[in-house]
């Protein structure tokens, strides 16, 4: 049964943006380019474009997450929309029918787009598959699904710093079972067409299909980065310690931290990456997070433009309900 | 007395390894005679099964009606109807009720709403353990002669070996029949999908196929070890159909089932966070289904079940980790069945032999069989007749079907459970 992706409409143009997996290469790399003309914008004294003027974003977090949260307030302030965050304790919503009762009820304020963070997998999707049709949905990150965004923004950050994706032999590092942003990379570097693609960390935090991914998967840290131009390395979460995944924090970074030793198997010129937040001494060291290597806070500002471009494109679809033709109300 | 004619229908009957076309002769609720009339027979009523198949009622040996607990997702008077609209007459309803069936007095109450409701034999299936907490034996001898007609702790593995064991050596000291989930409920943890490929994509936790294997392993031995009667309910993957096959070639005593929609659908049906499609054991891979279906026809697998499970709209309506599992499989269980014979997987007896005399035969029953004397518990089926299912025209309280639009073999057409006409479809 071949299924539409659900994340285009009709015409093919990106409608929600929900994963990274499914889109061409194209479609990526219209994104990529759209937020190269943002990022200069964010560099200008005058900061705001008026492309969403009259749009209502509201960004919905199931999950805190004040970074992420910050930057699509951020950028669609930048754009002209008018943004509204909602923290929602996830135990308000533990039936899926309050849940939809109050995205029904959000929608009555007639917004246009929400962004969504939530902790279980398929919530973007599900959310996507129940708004009115003139509603558009962001994917902030779902469980270990899919964080689009931020792997679009590393794409960007690595395009920048070293051209072109063919060339690149690319490593992500530590917990790639329960990471979204690992998940949503792989797709859109596999995409986007990069050389080498490598996943390295213990078996217990590796995926037992991993290599259905397309990913070469590496469990010792030297023979992995060998040769690589950019390093992603991914945050451990303390729970990983509880459920036998790992014996503890100082073991993982034995093997698997990032030093500026481990770093030396990669180009001299490796990038190296930290979607955030940094546990030092944990799967980097500060040396590498602070060094002349680390792109970490250009991979932050980076995060704006790309947000701004996904909500431009998604938003800027259809003409503004301004500019419709309107009909005499009753 | 009410006496009833079929006539001329084709009477397939693989308890009897009959497959003919004939008149049948009902008669104070039994089949009184087959082909010609007994002296003096005279019908009340006929009913024309020419061009249609008369089969033995269906026996689906797992199916949840919901009731006590949960009756906003359905009803024994619901569920039962959508059985004999089915072509289902008798059902069996798995322990984990709420309250649990491990005192007389739930089994009594399940079957006396039954009996009121009149549509289907519902027989009960008493817990193994109290609470089917895993702990303290529940009183089988009791529940056995409140009418349970075997003993599972359904989806509630019993963790500790010890008392898992102790429950097969009793089970087994009453000759009592224990019907087995066999999950590693430690493997599966907080899974819901198969682990694999769409379980690693997708971000969702898996369930291994070693949480079935290994908890296979484990009560096969336990079950050479007690002589306890054992049957595996709904299994899932190849490996441990592998390991059944071995188990019986040994000479063990064990039998084992697969729930219709498991011979249909794998892991890839999910691949739009489907939670119609959520369903335990998961869904798994296109080799696992393609192995079960293979043991269904090598004998391996007898039975073929619905594991129908009805929910409420809302149950569906999550993320999907957060949806509950289950499919209302009443009104497929027939139709996905004899899919299977077009689709050349099974030969037709052997297709409705694990529908009626297999499932029959693993509890003891009398019933799945067109035998003169036997009850005459049976369906009439237009075979062809292609349907499409409807989730909004099930006749079940659950609308919650993945097979929405699929166009399916068999309708049936009559239900008659001892002789009474329980559906018969508008024509």
């Amino acid at each position: 049964m071949i299924q539409q992706n659900p994340q285009l409409d009709a015409q093919g143009r990106l409608r929600h943006f929900l994963t990274t997996e499914g889109l061409s290469r194209q479609q990526l790399t219209e994104i990529l380019d759209l937020a190269e003309s943002f990022a200069t914008v964010s560099g200008k004294s005058v900061k705001k474009v008026p492309l969403l003027r009259g749009k209502t974003i509201v960004n919905l977090f199931f999950e805190t997450s004040t970074r992420t949260r910050t930057t699509f307030e951020l950028a669609a302030s930048r754009l002209s929309a008018d943004v509204q965050s909602i923290n929602i304790a996830t135990s308000a919503t533990s039936k899926g029918e309050s849940l939809l009762d109050m995205l029904h009820n959000l929608e009555a304020m007639h917004c246009d787009m929400f962004v969504v963070r939530h902790a279980d997998s398929g919530a973007a999707h599900f959310i996507a598959r129940h708004v009115a049709p003139h509603v558009s949905v962001i994917n902030a990150g779902d469980g270990r699904h899919a964080h689009p965004t931020q792997a679009m923004l590393d794409a960007f950050t690595i395009r920048r710093h070293k051209g072109e994706f063919p060339a690149l032999k690319v490593a992500i590092v530590g917990d790639i079972l329960h990471s979204r942003v690992a998940r949503s990379q792989i797709h859109a570097f596999n995409t986007l067409g990069v050389g080498e693609l490598r996943v390295i960390g213990p078996k217990t935090l590796i995926p037992p299909a991993a290599s259905s991914l397309g990913v070469r998967i590496f469990h010792d840290m030297q023979a992995g980065l060998e040769d690589v131009d950019v390093v992603i390395m991914l945050r451990l979460q303390k729970e990983r310690m509880r459920g036998a995944l790992l014996p503890s924090e100082g073991e993982f970074f034995q093997r698997y931290g990032l030093s500026e030793k481990k770093l030396a198997h990669a180009k001299p010129d490796a990038i190296v990456m930290h979607p955030g937040p940094i546990n030092r001494g944990v799967e980097i060291a500060s040396a590498v997070a602070d060094g002349p290597q680390s792109v970490i806070l250009d991979q932050v500002s980076n995060g704006l433009a790309i947000r701004m471009a996904v909500m431009s494109m998604v938003l800027g679809r259809q003409p503004a309900p301004l500019e419709q033709p309107t009909e005499a109300q009753p | 007395m009410n006496t009833l004619l079929i006539r001329a229908g084709r009477l397939i009957d693989p308890a009897n390894h009959s497959d003919q076309l004939a008149d049948l002769y009902l008669d104070n609720g039994q089949v009184v005679a087959i082909g010609s009339p007994p002296d003096g027979f005279q019908p009340s009523h006929t009913i024309d099964a020419s061009g249609k198949w008369v089969l033995p009622g269906l026996v689906d040996l797992q199916a949840r009606l919901r009731e006590p607990g949960a009756k906003h997702k359905g009803s024994i008077a619901s569920e039962s109807a959508a059985a004999a609209a089915s072509g289902i007459t008798t059902l069996c309803c798995p322990p984990d009720t709420h309250p649990v069936i491990d005192s007389p007095a739930v089994a009594e109450q399940i079957r006396q709403r039954a009996a009121a409701s009149g549509m289907a034999r519902v027989l009960p299936i008493g817990a193994l353990t109290q609470g089917l907490e895993g702990e303290q034996l529940a009183s089988m001898q009791a529940l056995h002669q409140a009418g349970c007609v075997a003993m599972s702790n359904a989806h509630r593995p019993i963790t500790n070996t010890l008392v898992q064991r102790r429950a097969l050596e009793y089970a087994a000291t009453l000759g009592l029949t224990v019907l087995i989930n066999a999950e590693d409920p430690w493997l599966a943890a907080d899974g819901c999908v198969h682990e694999g490929p769409l379980s690693t994509r997708m971000g969702l936790s898996g369930i291994p196929e070693c949480a079935e294997v290994i908890a296979v392993g484990r009560d096969l031995m336990l079950i050479e070890q007690t002589g306890v009667r054992a049957h595996f309910s709904q299994l899932s993957s190849a490996r441990a159909v592998e390991m059944i096959a071995q188990a019986k070639a040994r000479g063990l005593k064990v039998s084992a089932d697969v729930s219709a929609h498991q011979l249909f659908l794998t892991e890839m049906d999910i691949s739009d966070f489907n939670s119609l499609c959520h369903v335990r054991p998961p869904l798994r891979s296109q080799r696992d289904r393609d192995a079960l279906r293979a043991a269904l026809s090598d004998g391996v697998i007898d039975a073929i079940c619905s594991d129908h499970q009805p929910h409420d709209r809302d149950a569906k309506l999550a993320p999907f980790p957060a949806t509950e599992p289950g499919i209302s499989a009443l009104e497929t269980l027939l139709p996905l069945t004899l899919r299977l014979v077009d689709e050349g997987v099974l030969p037709l007896s052997r297709a409705i032999a694990a529908l009626t005399i297999e499932p029959a035969r693993i509890l003891g029953l009398a019933h799945g069989q067109l035998s003169v004397g036997s009850a005459a518990d049976l369906c009439i089926v237009a075979p062809n007749i292609p349907w499409s299912v409807r989730a909004n025209a099930l006749h079940s309280a659950g609308k919650n079907t993945p097979f929405e639009g699929w166009e399916l073999p068999g309708q049936v057409t009559h239900t008659l459970l001892g002789g009474e006409i329980v559906f018969q479809r508008d024509e």
